[in-house]
Order: structure tokens, then sequence, then C-alpha cells
């Protein structure tokens, strides 16, 4: 049985909070580069290039790269054989985004309450899922989770009748619909199967693998290559105001679900795919 | 082709604008965001006035982060202007002259910046750093319990945006996407 401190956790969280922040991925910035030299549109160049210049500014300057720093939702890999001392996880995970938020100059968007509007004033609380896997060590993947892409997310129950085709059309409708609200060029995060939250859920874990990085399932990665390519046929382009570079990468996953249903969850995610990952061990 | 633009704007400014343009602004802007707006309206329902004088004015949408020691402002991009569109045509019809944001505005917001010989301007989401750096000055003016959505008046040098709806109905999210789009 491998012991975890939890100040060790809330040190670890706050960290992430800001690196996420500060640094965008290698993964997105160089998405970003590759779109640059493909974008037909100069409107669209204009603005990818302003974008790779405010990712050198915020990982240079140590400031946020968008004034949104955020839900932080964490995916926990919880090894049955590690144990937290000292307080719960989720506390420490609380703790270390409440110091993160706060030392990093990172903007606190959480609300107490969605009808009386009171901000929490720390960003907590975070959005923690866990998952209880094989092993004595805890990773922690987060991602700081901007609200303008999120809100024009989407979730249907289709019919098993409507099969992929139903599934691709709602899922470029939902892309359609965002144009520029959502921040594009976006990361398309796609669930389908499981149940009415599971679907959800799985839509957001896609986010969480590196933009560029095709699902392992060959069949799966195929259709990640053919939704994204057809959501680039869309034209709305970066920043929606036209061009080529609608979205710079699809993920799906994909679970087992009943025979009555085919459950689709589109999880939008802006150009600012912010991620972090650590193992403690 | 970029556009340099002193604020306020003029109404000959206005008229030059067409969506698509790249235009820099330096000048004088006031953010406001989801909470501001709705307490400017509910409160001016019951009779107070708002805590700006609009009329020739520019409004930004953006919820700063906050500012670092030394430092004049956080981060500093648009959020979605479209959660603003219950209030803008008020705003408007008291002689607002810009808006700064990002995404839609629904058909009665656009009728209204037609009308009142307005210009929306959309400045790149996410862009907050780099943003930032165009900003040289800022005060809160009112609201300050709202935070980060309180009003702050801002002084702007070379702040980047493109026109998205023009005083004579162009909309570059239709016209741009139009252009790209490849039928299905």
């Amino acid at each position: 049985m491998r012991e975890i401190q939890y100040q060790a956790i809330v040190d670890e969280v706050s960290d992430m909070c800001k690196r996420a922040n500060y640094d965008l991925g290698d993964d997105v910035y160089s998405a970003f580069k590759k779109a640059l030299s493909a974008e037909k549109s100069e409107t669209g160049k204009e603005v990818l290039t302003q974008l790779i210049e405010n990712a050198d500014i915020a990982k240079t300057e140590r400031v946020p790269m968008c004034q949104d720093t955020g839900t932080a939702v964490f995916i926990v890999e919880l090894g049955q054989d590690c144990h937290v001392t000292g307080g719960s996880l989720v506390d420490a995970i609380n703790e270390g985004v409440a110091k993160g938020y706060d030392e990093g100059y990172l903007r606190n968007s959480m609300i107490y309450n969605p009808l009386n509007r009171k901000n929490t004033g720390n960003n907590t609380p975070a959005i923690v899922h866990l998952e209880l896997v094989e092993g004595d060590e805890l990773t922690l993947h987060m991602t700081a989770k901007g609200g303008g892409a999120e809100n024009m997310s989407a979730m249907k129950m289709l019919k098993p009748s409507d099969g992929i085709e139903g599934a691709k059309d709602y899922i470029l409708s939902i892309v359609k619909v965002a144009g520029p609200n959502a921040c594009p060029p976006l990361v398309v995060g796609i669930g389908i199967g499981g149940n009415f939250e599971r679907c959800t859920y799985l839509a957001k874990k896609s986010l969480f693998r590196p933009v560029g990085e095709r699902h392992e399932d060959p069949a799966i990665a195929e259709l990640e290559e053919e939704l994204l390519n057809e959501i680039n046929r869309l034209g709305i382009g970066p920043q929606g105001m036209g061009g080529s570079t609608t979205a710079l990468d699809v993920k799906v996953e994909v679970e087992s679900c009943h025979i009555a249903a085919l459950p689709v969850a589109v999880n939008l995610n802006c150009h600012a795919s912010r991620h972090q990952t650590t193992t403690m061990k | 082709m970029q556009k340099k633009i002193t604020l306020p704007l003029t109404d000959a400014d206005i008229d030059s604008l067409k969506a698509g343009d790249r235009v820099l602004l330096s000048g004088t802007v006031f953010t406001a965001r989801d909470a501001a707006h709705k307490r400017m309206i509910e409160q001016e329902k019951e009779g107070i006035p708002f805590p700006i004088d609009v009329e020739g004015q520019v409004i930004y949408y953006t919820g700063p982060t906050p500012a670092k020691p030394g430092e004049v402002i956080g981060s500093a991009g648009p959020t979605t202007s479209g959660r603003m569109d219950l209030y803008t045509p008020r705003l408007l019809e008291k002689g607002l002259k810009g808006m700064i944001g990002k995404g839609y505005r629904n058909e009665e917001v656009k009728a209204a910046i037609k009308q009142h010989r307005a210009v929306y301007f959309g400045a790149v989401g996410g862009a907050a750093a780099l943003i930032a750096r165009s900003i040289k000055s800022v005060e809160v003016i009112a609201y300050e319990d709202l935070g980060t959505e309180a009003i702050r008046k801002l002084t702007i040098e070379n702040f980047p945006v493109f026109v998205v709806n023009d005083a004579h109905g162009g909309d570059i999210y239709q016209e741009g996407v139009a252009q790209f789009r490849q039928e299905q």
C-alpha cells in the first residue's frame, strides 16, 4: 500500500492549474502551426498568427492565455493500492485549485448556485471524476475548461435506426450551430454509447487525449479522420469568420449501451485546449 | 488591409467600416459583461440612470483575470457576445456606437446595429494575453462588487479587432463562411 500525503496533492494540483493556463501544450501549438500553413483564408491566417503569438506571450510572461481560466476538471485514476493520508482526495484537489488560482492570478469563474450566481471566490468546486484502477499510483489529469465552448456543447439520445449517419449529421449540426461562439478552431470531443450521463463523460474524457493522436481502434480512428474532414468542409474557419480550419482535431470514445439506445454527446473545446497530467508515486 | 481608428467613433468611421475589415482601435472603451448589463437595464427600469453615459461609446465584453503586481490588467480577451443580446438594443437606442466581443448576435441586435448606425467588432477569442498588451490603463467605474464583471474604463492603443456586423447589414460570419463552405 502506497501512501500519498494530502499536502503533496494540494501542491501538485496548484502547479497544474498554473501550468495549464500559461503553457499551451506542444500538441496544440504544433496544430496551430500546421493549420497556419494549410489555412486558405487571409482572415483565418491572421487569427492563427494571433493565437500563436498569444501562446508565446502567455508562456514567456507566465500569464493566462485566455481570461476564461475555466472550470477545473479532473479525471483521477486512483490505484486501489494507494491511500491518501491527512485528508480526503477531493478536499486536496479543491484546496489545490483554490491555491493555484489565487497564486497564479487566474480568474475565479465558479458560482455557488446557477440561480443566485454568487461567485465562490476561489474557482472551486472542481469537477472531479474518479476512476479506480489497478496498482498503487495516483494519476491526475486536469483541464481548465472554458465556458464559451462548453455552452455550445450538446447531447442527444438518438434512435438505433439513426445509425452512424444519424450520429454524424447530429455532430455536424452542433458544430455548425456553435460557429464562432465556441472559439474555433475547435477540438471536438464525442461520446457515443454508454447511457445518458456516461455518454457526456465519454465526450469530455476524449478531449484529454493529445491533439493529433488517433484512437487506438482503427475503426474509431477512421471515424475521427472522417469527421475532422467533414467539419473542416463547413467553412466556419478560425473564429468563425470563414476558412478551412474549423477544427484542429476530433476525438471519439465509444462504449457499450442498451439495445434501445444510441446516445451521442458533443463536448466542444475551444482552441485553448488546456491539459496537464501528473502521476504521483 | 488594416485600418486605424481613434475612438470615439465618428459617423464617417462607422460608414466606412465593412464586415471583414481588420482594425486597430485606440482610445477609450468600457468593459461590461453579463451581470453588469443585467444590473444596468434592471436599474434603468426602476428609474436609476446607467452608471456610464453610453452615448458615442464602445463597450468591450470581457472579464479580465486579476492583474499581477506591477501590471495594468491581467489577460483580457472577449467573451461570447450573444449572452448580452437581450440588453444590447436598449443600449444602442441610448446611443452606444460599438461593441467588442466574439460570436453571433441575434437578428434583433443586428437590426438595431443597422438602425442606430453602430458597429460590432470581434476580437480573437482566447488571444487574451496578446490583447492585454494593447490596454494601457484601467479604472473601475461602477459595480465594483461584481469583481471581474465590474464596469471598467480602459485606455487602449492599437487593440486588434475585425468588423463582424457593420452599419450596412454586412456580417462576416455569414459572408466568410459562405465563401469557404464546401457543399457536403
